[in-house]
């Protein structure tokens, strides 16, 4: 069997015009050795899940700096399992305030990564999560 | 998900299933032989087209637009977008679904983005399985859009029963259109960015490159010259008008089965050149043989000739016969 990557959608949910740290984190995903599917901005959460779906992703990241991440998140998370997804790994980043962080997680959101996390971190935390199929 | 019928599913159209099991091959694993013999009668329904050219010609944002063209005579689309592994790390950035986001919530589109992982020739190496994947799930057309492209990577029409071949203004001039490689596979060529300065030249010099080939040698069909502006989906009517008059041709002429049946030849001995090259491979890597070999290759008590003789004797007796 040849050696498995792991797929990782990057999307960015909702009306936000800032896709440089998405970009970035796509790279750096990439040259861990990621394979990333970057959707771009304005994704609805049935875009997203429908990318995850016909890319059989292992992943989703989900970016916001517009505060819609309490509505978006868990959104994303509730049509992933509605179409047998559950397997996959949803985390998310962005300009999260500490206080919703508590209620993003209880709804499936594996982790929140803010500003200046270190990538490594990041990754390390994919790499240890991801479930196999 | 053990009693989930991949099978069924996949011919019943499911996304989850076809997404899987394209997983599976890409990984190849196990699992995928089973499925794929169980659907292959089920293929050969899908007309296959593909979408061919250097980085940055408009590749995705066509597929796109001839995706809406097919969708509005309510055919149904498969998507198989090709991009580069990295060839340091592995990893891939895969940026064709950008183009497509219009797509994205229609059931009458799967769209699949595949990394090369190192394969060469445009495509990834499943490819071709991923394909019939979504001819068995049932989508009329299916289009693969290849990586971006240089001069020699030309294995789309392999696998495509319609090639486009995309140009843009600004890349070379008219010795770079006669030259051989992707310049001679295009069953049409399209030049995109049609609005850019230069288009017209460009125009030109592909017209003058068909003329030249039709004066060569006799030709049953000329490739027709399109021009567009994808962005702004100027010219897609005419490129699908071509693409449906290519395929009136090769199934009046007689063309299509016969492309078909040079494709199941090259891909049977691919097929059985790949699986006796993993075979040697995990037995000669398995046991570490291949090091000793490497290392006695470098003090030069063997050399890279004989011990191809050595492995093939060894492992398929028969061709001692020969």
């Amino acid at each position: 069997m040849a050696e498995k990557k792991i797929k990782i959608i990057v999307a960015k949910p909702g009306l936000d015009g800032h896709d440089r740290g998405a970009k970035l984190l796509s790279r750096i995903f990439a040259e861990a050795g990621m394979e990333v599917v970057y959707t771009g901005l304005r994704q609805t959460p049935e875009m997203i899940v429908e990318a995850a779906l016909q890319e059989d992703a292992d992943v989703v990241g989900l970016s916001s700096l517009s505060g819609v991440h309490n509505y978006f998140f868990p959104k994303v998370v509730e049509l992933l399992k509605a179409k047998k997804l559950s397997n996959v790994l949803v985390v998310g980043g962005g300009i999260i305030p500490l206080e919703d962080i508590p209620t993003l997680k209880k709804a499936g959101i594996a982790e929140i990564f803010g500003p200046g996390t270190p990538t490594d971190t990041i990754v390390g935390f994919i790499k240890a999560n991801v479930k196999s199929k | 998900m053990d009693d989930f019928d991949y099978v069924a599913e996949i011919l019943k159209g499911s996304p989850l299933a076809m997404a899987r099991v394209m997983t599976w091959l890409e990984n190849e694993d196990e699992r995928a032989r089973s499925c794929m013999e169980k659907i292959y009668p089920h293929t050969g329904n899908a007309y296959v087209l593909g979408i061919t050219g250097s980085p940055g010609t408009g590749k995705s944002t066509l597929t796109d637009g001839v995706t809406w063209q097919l969708r509005n005579k309510e055919l149904t689309v498969g998507i198989v977008a090709v991009d580069p592994s990295s060839p340091f790390t592995g990893g891939a950035l895969l940026g064709d679904r950008i183009r497509m986001t219009r797509h994205s919530a229609d059931p009458g589109v799967f769209m699949r983005s595949m990394a090369t992982r190192g394969y060469l020739g445009g495509l990834a190496q499943f490819t071709r399985g991923a394909v019939k994947v979504l001819d068995a799930g049932g989508k009329d057309f299916v289009i693969i859009e290849t990586v971006g492209v240089g001069q020699d990577e030309v294995d789309v029409m392999r696998v495509a029963d319609t090639t486009c071949v995309v140009l843009v203004p600004g890349l070379g001039d008219v010795i770079q259109s006669m030259k051989a490689g992707i310049m001679e596979i295009a069953d049409i060529y399209v030049i995109n960015k049609y609005d850019r300065p230069g288009a017209d030249q460009l125009f030109a010099e592909v017209q003058f490159r068909v003329d030249q080939d039709a004066s060569i040698k006799d030709r049953a069909w000329v490739p027709p010259v399109i021009a567009t502006v994808a962005v702004e989906g100027k010219g897609e009517d005419d490129l699908l008008e071509a693409i449906t008059a290519h395929r009136t041709y090769l199934e009046q002429s007689g063309r299509l089965l016969e492309k078909r049946r040079n494709r199941i030849n090259e891909e049977t001995l691919q097929m059985i050149h790949h699986e006796l090259f993993r075979i040697i491979r995990e037995r000669l890597t398995k046991d570490s043989r291949i090091e000793q070999m490497v290392e006695e290759i470098m003090n030069h008590k063997l050399n890279p000739y004989n011990v191809v003789e050595k492995v093939v004797n060894e492992w398929l007796p028969a061709s001692r016969l020969k």
